[in-house]
C-alpha cells in the first residue's frame, strides 16, 4: 500500500494548511481532494441521469402503465363473465319455472279430460245400471203377480177341496171372497 | 489500515476513525489531480453499476408479472414517483427523472459504504455539497424561470402584519440560503458520524475485556447505520421536493 502513505502525506500536509486543530484532520476539510470528488461526482451524477432518463425510468413506467392496463382489462373482462354468468343463471331460472308451469297446466289439463271421461262414463254406467234395475223390478214385480195369482187360485182350489172333504159344499163366490179376504190380510 | 499508516505508534489503543475517509489514489501514488482515478472513482463506478444492475437489467424483461430485481426496481420508482407527485404536485413529475438520479445515487452510495473495507462517497462534504447547491441553484432557476420577479413572493409574507414583513422576509432570505448548507452537511454529518463511531468502537476491540461489549456495540450501530443510510437518502430527496414545490408554488 504504497500510496496510502503519500496520500497521508497530503492529508497532513492539508490539515497542515487549513491550520486543523486535531492531529489528523478530518478528510473531508482535504481540500486538494476537492476537485477530484467533485469531477467523479459530476460524470457519476451525468452517467445514472441518463441511464435513469433514456433507459430505466421510461422502461418501468411503460411496464407499469401496461400493467395497471392489463389488470384494468381483466377486471373489466371479470366484470362481464360475471354479469354473463348471472344472465346466464336468469334465463336458467326462467327456463325453470316456464317448465314448471308447463308442467302444471299439462297436468291440469289432463286431471280434467279425465275428469270429464269419468264422468261421462259414470253416466253411462248409472244410466245403464237403473234401466237394468227398472226391467229387474219389472220382471220381479211380474213374478210376484204371477205367484200372487197362482197361491190364490192354488188357496181356492185347495179351499175348495178341503171343504168338500170336509163334507160341505161351498160355492165358488163365497170360497173365493174368503180366500181374498185371508191373501190381504 | 490504521496499523500501516500510522505505524509510529505504539501497540496499545488505536483510534484512527476518520483514516476510511482518505481520498487515495487508485494506481501508483503522487498527488490527487481532478482526473485522478481514486477510491472515490471506484465507488462511484460501483454505485452506478449497481443501479445500472437493478434499474436496466432488473427491468430489461418487461415482464407483467416481475421478476424480483424489477419488483424492488418497481417499488424504488413507485416510491419517489408517489413522493414527487404528491408534494410537488402534478407540475413537479416533469423533473422526477433529476430526483430519482439524485435519489439512487444518495441510496446506492449510503449503503455500499457500509459494506466493511469500502469507501463512502456521501460521507464527504464536497460531494453533498455538490448535491446541495445543485438541487439549490436548479430550484432557484426553476422558480426565477417559472415566476419571474414573483418569485420573490416566497419571502414576502403578504399576510403577515405590515410591520413584520420586512423582518420576516430577511429571515426567509437567510433561511433560504441556508438551506443548501444544512441540506449537505445533514447528509454528509450523518454518514460520516455513524462510521466514525463504528470505527471508535473497532479501536475498542483490541482490548480483549472489553471486546465482546466492543462488538456488540458495533453490530448495534451498524444496525442504526443501515437505517440512517435509508433515511438520510429519503430525507434528502424529500427536502429536494420540498424545495421543488416552493419553486413551482411560491405562495405561502
Amino acid at each position: 500500500m504504497a500510496g496510502e502513505s503519500t496520500s497521508v502525506e497530503h492529508v497532513a500536509d492539508a490539515a497542515a494548511h487549513g491550520a486543523e486543530a486535531s492531529g489528523a484532520g478530518m478528510p473531508q476539510l482535504d481540500f486538494s481532494t476537492f476537485p477530484n470528488q467533485i469531477f467523479w461526482l459530476l460524470v457519476t451524477l451525468v452517467v445514472i441521469y441518463i441511464v435513469m432518463s433514456r433507459i430505466a425510468l421510461p422502461r418501468i413506467g411503460a411496464v407499469l402503465a401496461e400493467r395497471a392496463g392489463t389488470i384494468t382489462n381483466d377486471i373489466a373482462a371479470a366484470e362481464e363473465l360475471k354479469q354473463r354468468a348471472e344472465e346466464a343463471e336468469a334465463a336458467y331460472e326462467k327456463a325453470l319455472a316456464d317448465a314448471r308451469a308447463e308442467a302444471g297446466r299439462i297436468v291440469a289439463e289432463a286431471k280434467a279430460e279425465i275428469q270429464a271421461q269419468l264422468d261421462i262414463e259414470l253416466q253411462k254406467a248409472d244410466a245403464e245400471i237403473s234401466a237394468k234395475t227398472a226391467e229387474s223390478e219389472k220382471a220381479i214385480a211380474d213374478i210376484r203377480d204371477g205367484a200372487t195369482k197362482s197361491v190364490t187360485q192354488v188357496a181356492k182350489s185347495a179351499a175348495k177341496d178341503i171343504v168338500a172333504a170336509l163334507g160341505g159344499s161351498a160355492d165358488a163366490a163365497t170360497v173365493t171372497a174368503a180366500v181374498n179376504a185371508r191373501m190381504k190380510g | 489500515m490504521a496499523s500501516e499508516t500510522h505505524g509510529e505508534e505504539t501497540g496499545g489503543l488505536v483510534f484512527h476513525p476518520l483514516d476510511q475517509f482518505i481520498v487515495k489514489p487508485l494506481f501508483g501514488e503522487g498527488p490527487i489531480h481532478w482526473y485522478t482515478i481514486t477510491n472515490v472513482t471506484l465507488w462511484m463506478a460501483i454505485a452506478v453499476v449497481a443501479i445500472v444492475a437493478l434499474f436496466v437489467m432488473g427491468s430489461r424483461g418487461r415482464a407483467i408479472v416481475p421478476t424480483r430485481t424489477q419488483s424492488v426496481g418497481e417499488l424504488v420508482y413507485g416510491f419517489i414517483y408517489k413522493m414527487v407527485e404528491d408534494v410537488t404536485g402534478k407540475d413537479g413529475v416533469k423533473y422526477f427523472p433529476y430526483i430519482m438520479t439524485i435519489f439512487v445515487f444518495i441510496l446506492f452510495a449510503n449503503f455500499l459504504g457500509l459494506i466493511p473495507m469500502s469507501f463512502t462517497t456521501t460521507s464527504h462534504i464536497a460531494v453533498t455539497a455538490v448535491l446541495g447547491f445543485g438541487v439549490f441553484t436548479i430550484v432557484t432557476l426553476i422558480g426565477f424561470y417559472k415566476h419571474g420577479f414573483h418569485f420573490l413572493g416566497l419571502f414576502w409574507m403578504s399576510d403577515a402584519p405590515a410591520i413584520l414583513r420586512p423582518i420576516i422576509a430577511i429571515i426567509e432570505v437567510i433561511s433560504y440560503f441556508v438551506r443548501p448548507v444544512s441540506h449537505s452537511i445533514r447528509l454528509a454529518g450523518n454518514i460520516m458520524a455513524g462510521h466514525a463511531v463504528i470505527k471508535v468502537f473497532a479501536g475498542f476491540a483490541a482490548i480483549a475485556a472489553i471486546s465482546p461489549v466492543s462488538i456488540v456495540a458495533i453490530t448495534a450501530i451498524y444496525g442504526l447505520e443501515v437505517l440512517v443510510a435509508g433515511i438520510q437518502a429519503y430525507v434528502f430527496t424529500i427536502l429536494t421536493c420540498v424545495y421543488l414545490k416552493d419553486a413551482l408554488h411560491p405562495g405561502h
